[in-house]
């Protein structure tokens, strides 16, 4: 169906999430949605952003039980991801503007894909 | 002076809306205040089986995502997957998947108009649209042997051809459609009953659905395009433009579901005519390679999102699946500011929410 669509991936730093939402927002883009992926020593978080069908992708490299910044602020609809890639990720967010304090999922074991045990094997 | 304040809760067992959803409706007097939702009785974890399954069996998982928009779920995962390995499907595959996922498309908003039908306790346009949304059902299991999950799409195509004979079973149907849909539609166009609960209720203006992301007929209704059909040349070669209204009432809303089955119908006839000739998928083997591919789907709720990330095996590190319902629950909460507590129920149904998706 998306024969026609541009998509790129880029690395930025946790410490600069905020203020990189802060730009997208006042360019325009529309918020995609993000979600965590766990890797061997860190959350790998994917923000994924549209403007007139191209979509930007940003990948955040967490450490474990590092904070990052809320994009809240700004796409208050992240408030739903943000609560998702906490609750099963175990990532917190500093500044969030709708936090649910790990109660957004009820699930039977807490942040079940959170730490290097969760990572999937690479080449498995 | 201040009315009194109640919090009352909504869901997760609602007769309006039986899907695992709460909402605490903060309200003074009658009036919502604001709406807090809480999802997630039912979250199901389906993305963290990609860590286990083949890439070319997870398909299989995907389109049980959801039993309404299944098909669509099953070609986001697989246009990711196809994109990630470089694959090129053959334009025949292209065709017939866009000709499944518009009938898929006409059944889901039938059903939709139907619940909004029960909703409004019109209980006779209720059961009109579901028993014109039968006649789908019936097509899918004709062709493939199901009535929801259809297992048609897989990475690489589809996986079975149309004959002849299935061709014009889809275009005879289309044509009754048409049929029952032009008396359906004027019910919802000018009876009064239905206008004076969906006119002006609701409201979500053009700046609240870019500020709060908002996709599908949402969006649409709010005179916003993010229907990524807008994308694809075969799409537009089959007659897709986009259905937008402006008023972003309730009203809105429902007719651009109404209209989007009507242009649903004519891409279908259009895909059986012009259908290419060839194959219709092409084999898709070996390890995933290293790297991250997103696609998306405009389903009938709205944007669908998929994404995988290959690891150099035949499993994927990731597999990710972001449901219009997820994007649509922010717009939710902004349209039920202000409204009355007996809006409520119409005014979530109008998001046509699938807390199943959304729980996947």
């Amino acid at each position: 169906m998306t024969e026609e669509i541009k998509q790129t991936f880029e690395t930025v730093s946790p410490e600069d999430i905020p203020g990189t939402a802060e730009k997208l927002k006042a360019e325009g883009y529309r918020l995609i949605q993000l979600c965590g992926v766990t890797k061997e020593g860190h959350t790998e978080i994917l923000y994924s952003f549209d403007k007139d069908f191209a979509i930007r992708n940003l990948k955040v490299d967490v450490p474990f039980n590092q904070r990052v910044g809320s994009i809240t602020p700004w796409y208050w609809a992240a408030f739903v991801y943000e609560n998702e890639v906490h609750d099963l990720f175990g990532v917190e967010f500093t500044d969030s503007k709708l936090d649910y304090k790990g109660n957004f999922f009820r699930m039977s074991k807490k942040t079940p894909w959170k730490g290097p045990e969760a990572a999937p094997k690479e080449g498995a | 002076m201040m009315g009194k304040r109640t919090i009352v809760p909504f869901g997760p067992q609602h007769p309006a809306l039986p899907e695992p959803v709460h909402l605490d409706l903060e309200l003074e007097d009658e009036t919502v205040l604001r709406a807090i939702p809480s999802i997630g009785y039912v979250h199901r974890g389906l993305e963290k089986l990609a860590e286990k399954r083949d890439y070319n069996d997870m398909i299989y998982v995907m389109e049980r995502v959801c039993g309404i928009c299944s098909f669509g779920h099953g070609w986001g995962y697989a246009g990711a997957v196809e994109g990630l390995m470089g694959v090129q499907i053959p334009d025949r595959a292209e065709c017939l998947r866009i000709m499944f996922h518009e009938l898929s498309r006409v059944h889901s908003h039938l059903l939709w108009l139907g619940l909004l039908a029960d909703g409004l306790g019109f209980d006779s346009l209720f059961m009109h649209c579901w028993r014109i949304r039968e006649k789908v059902l019936d097509v899918f299991e004709a062709i493939t042997g199901g009535r929801v999950i259809m297992s048609f799409c897989k990475v690489g195509g589809v996986r079975k051809d149309l004959t002849p004979e299935m061709l014009k079973m889809v275009k005879d149907t289309c044509d009754m459609i048409e049929e029952e849909m032009r008396k359906t539609a004027l019910v919802f166009m000018k009876d009064s009953s239905v206008r004076n609960r969906l006119c002006g209720t609701g409201v979500l203006t053009k700046e609240d659905v870019i500020d709060l992301s908002a996709v599908g007929p949402v969006a649409r209704g709010s005179g916003v395009n993010n229907d990524v059909r807008s994308t694809s040349t075969m799409y537009r070669d089959l007659g897709f433009s986009p259905i937008l209204y402006d008023e972003g009432d309730c009203w809105s809303r429902c007719m651009v579901r109404v209209d989007e089955i009507m242009q649903s119908l004519d891409i279908i006839r259009n895909a059986v005519k012009n259908l290419p000739d060839g194959e219709v998928s092409v084999p898709v083997k070996g390890n995933a390679p290293v790297g991250d591919y997103v696609f998306r789907v405009e389903q009938p709720r709205g944007e669908g999102f998929y994404y995988v990330q290959g690891n150099g095996s035949k499993y994927l590190s990731r597999a990710r699946v972001r449901t219009p319902t997820n994007i649509n629950i922010p717009a939710m909460t902004k349209m039920l500011q202000g409204c009355n507590l007996q809006d409520v129920s119409m005014l979530v149904i109008t998001i046509d929410p699938c807390i199943s998706c959304t729980e996947r």
